[in-house]
């Protein structure tokens, strides 16, 4: 893996090849003060091709739900021009205000100021179930 | 908040549990005077955002007789959730005025919103086509006092099978229990839902469908009868033509057993003709007597007086 330019960062390795602006705006790099490249279509030995974001900066990404974006997702974090850390992403166990449930029957759909809460029913088929009205939601993406 | 317990899924409950609280409505039974002063001085809300008379008067008796007090509200419009307070609002302040809250709620999971917020424990009264736990108790209940247990039994359950969450909580209930016989007697468009096939596959339990109620009558020990509602139905013919099916007439008792016990979680609109009230084997009324006690028990229970 290639982490020219990266000192102290992450390279967000192995995002689905089209994807990586999606990425990018949710982790509001934009806001970022720091260094990112997107680099987009890179041909890979494991997806054919993929994108990868280069982040120079030690700045908080939130790995549990990048983990529900994209669960290929390796991070890798970076200091001083050296691999600390690969982190290979999985689904979260727990989603919080990332998705809202979509029962219109919900109290989610009337109640303020609560959390959008969801638990991991089956890693298989990406299903999850809403902790108030237990509906189960799977294909968000 | 706090470290109380609150009742929003049956599941909530364990058997010990539940066991419990059956005995404990077995001694109120027996001995009614020693409870009628164990709640004095405590306060129930019942904090109704949508009205339900049965399921209100219940909690409301229940803790009378316990010698308890009841305040609350029926029905949004006459709170001031119509203005559109938070239901955790209204849950912290009616922590500031009652020992423990009884609500009922439109929208599904309400109650468990409520209990995040409330200092007191909450019951859930109903939330929507979701959960109603307290049904469920009664209805335990009720088998327990007309069969001497909670196992041992062929119970049919008959009507909406697809959309009724009583019959699905009770299934779920019951499934802890042993040598339990299932028969579903519903027309196939009100089918259970294969998650719930599913559950009974998984549990290993004995049970079958069959598309009348003449047909299941002769071998149940229960019948849980519910509504078929004309609106579950595409067009007006299929409901004439099912609705007689899953009717229960005086007549249609004529081959069940002796010590048959029917139930109906109430209220009921056509599915059990008034002729079949005055038979011996009609226990929904009963169950609607033994639904005061379970709540007495409960009650007691969550504020840890017993
Ligand atoms: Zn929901």
């Amino acid at each position: 893996m290639n982490i020219d330019g990266v000192n102290t960062g992450y390279v967000i390795d192995h995002i689905k090849a089209g994807t990586g602006l999606e990425i990018y705006n949710f982790l509001k790099l934009d806001k970022a003060d720091c260094t990112v490249a997107i680099i987009q279509r890179v041909e890979s030995t494991k997806y054919g091709y993929k994108d990868i974001i280069k982040i120079d900066g030690d700045i908080p990404i939130d790995c549990n739900t990048l983990g529900y974006m994209d669960e290929n997702i390796t991070v890798n974090r970076i200091k001083d021009r050296k691999l600390l850390e690969k982190i290979h992403l999985e689904l979260p166990e727990v989603l919080t205000n990332v998705i809202r449930c979509r029962n219109p029957r919900c109290i989610t759909s009337v109640e303020e100021g609560i959390e959008h809460r969801f638990r991991l029913a089956d890693r298989e088929t990406r299903k999850y179930r809403c902790v108030y009205c237990d509906t189960l939601h799977t294909d968000f993406q | 908040m706090g470290d109380h317990r609150n009742l929003i899924n049956i599941t909530d409950l364990s058997a010990a549990e539940i066991d419990h609280l059956i005995e404990i409505a077995d001694d109120i039974i027996a001995d009614p005077v020693k409870y009628q002063d164990m709640c004095a001085h405590k306060k129930l809300a019942t904090l109704f955002f949508e009205p339900s008379t049965r399921t209100r008067l219940s909690f409301t008796a229940a803790m009378m007789e316990l010698g308890g007090n009841v305040l609350g509200f029926d029905q949004a419009s006459s709170s001031s959730t119509s203005k559109g307070e938070s239901v955790a609002d209204t849950i912290v302040m009616a922590s500031c005025y009652a020992d423990i809250i009884a609500m009922r709620h439109p929208k599904e999971g309400a109650p468990f919103v409520g209990a995040q917020y409330a200092s007191v424990p909450v019951i859930n009264a109903g939330d929507g086509g979701h959960f109603h736990p307290t049904q469920t108790l009664t209805d335990l209940m009720t088998i327990h006092r007309k069969k001497g247990s909670l196992g041992g039994y062929t119970i049919g359950m008959c009507g909406d099978l697809k959309f009724g969450r009583t019959v699905h909580s009770l299934i779920n209930a019951l499934l802890r229990y042993d040598d339990i016989k299932y028969v579903m007697i519903s027309p196939e468009e009100l089918e259970l839902p294969d998650y719930i096939k599913d559950t009974l596959d998984e549990a290993g339990v004995e049970w079958k469908e069959v598309r009348s109620l003449d047909e299941a009558i002769p071998e149940l020990d229960i019948l849980y009868m519910t509504r078929v509602q004309r609106e579950r139905f595409f067009n007006e013919e299929d409901y004439i033509r099912l609705k007689d099916s899953f009717i229960l007439r005086r007549e249609m008792l004529d081959p069940a057993k002796e010590d048959l016990a029917i139930l109906h979680p109430l209220p009921r609109v056509n599915e059990i003709a008034k002729d079949v009230d005055d038979d011996p084997r009609a226990c929904y009324f009963y169950q609607a007597l033994m639904g005061k006690y379970i709540r007495m028990a409960l009650i007691l229970y969550l504020l840890g007086l017993k």
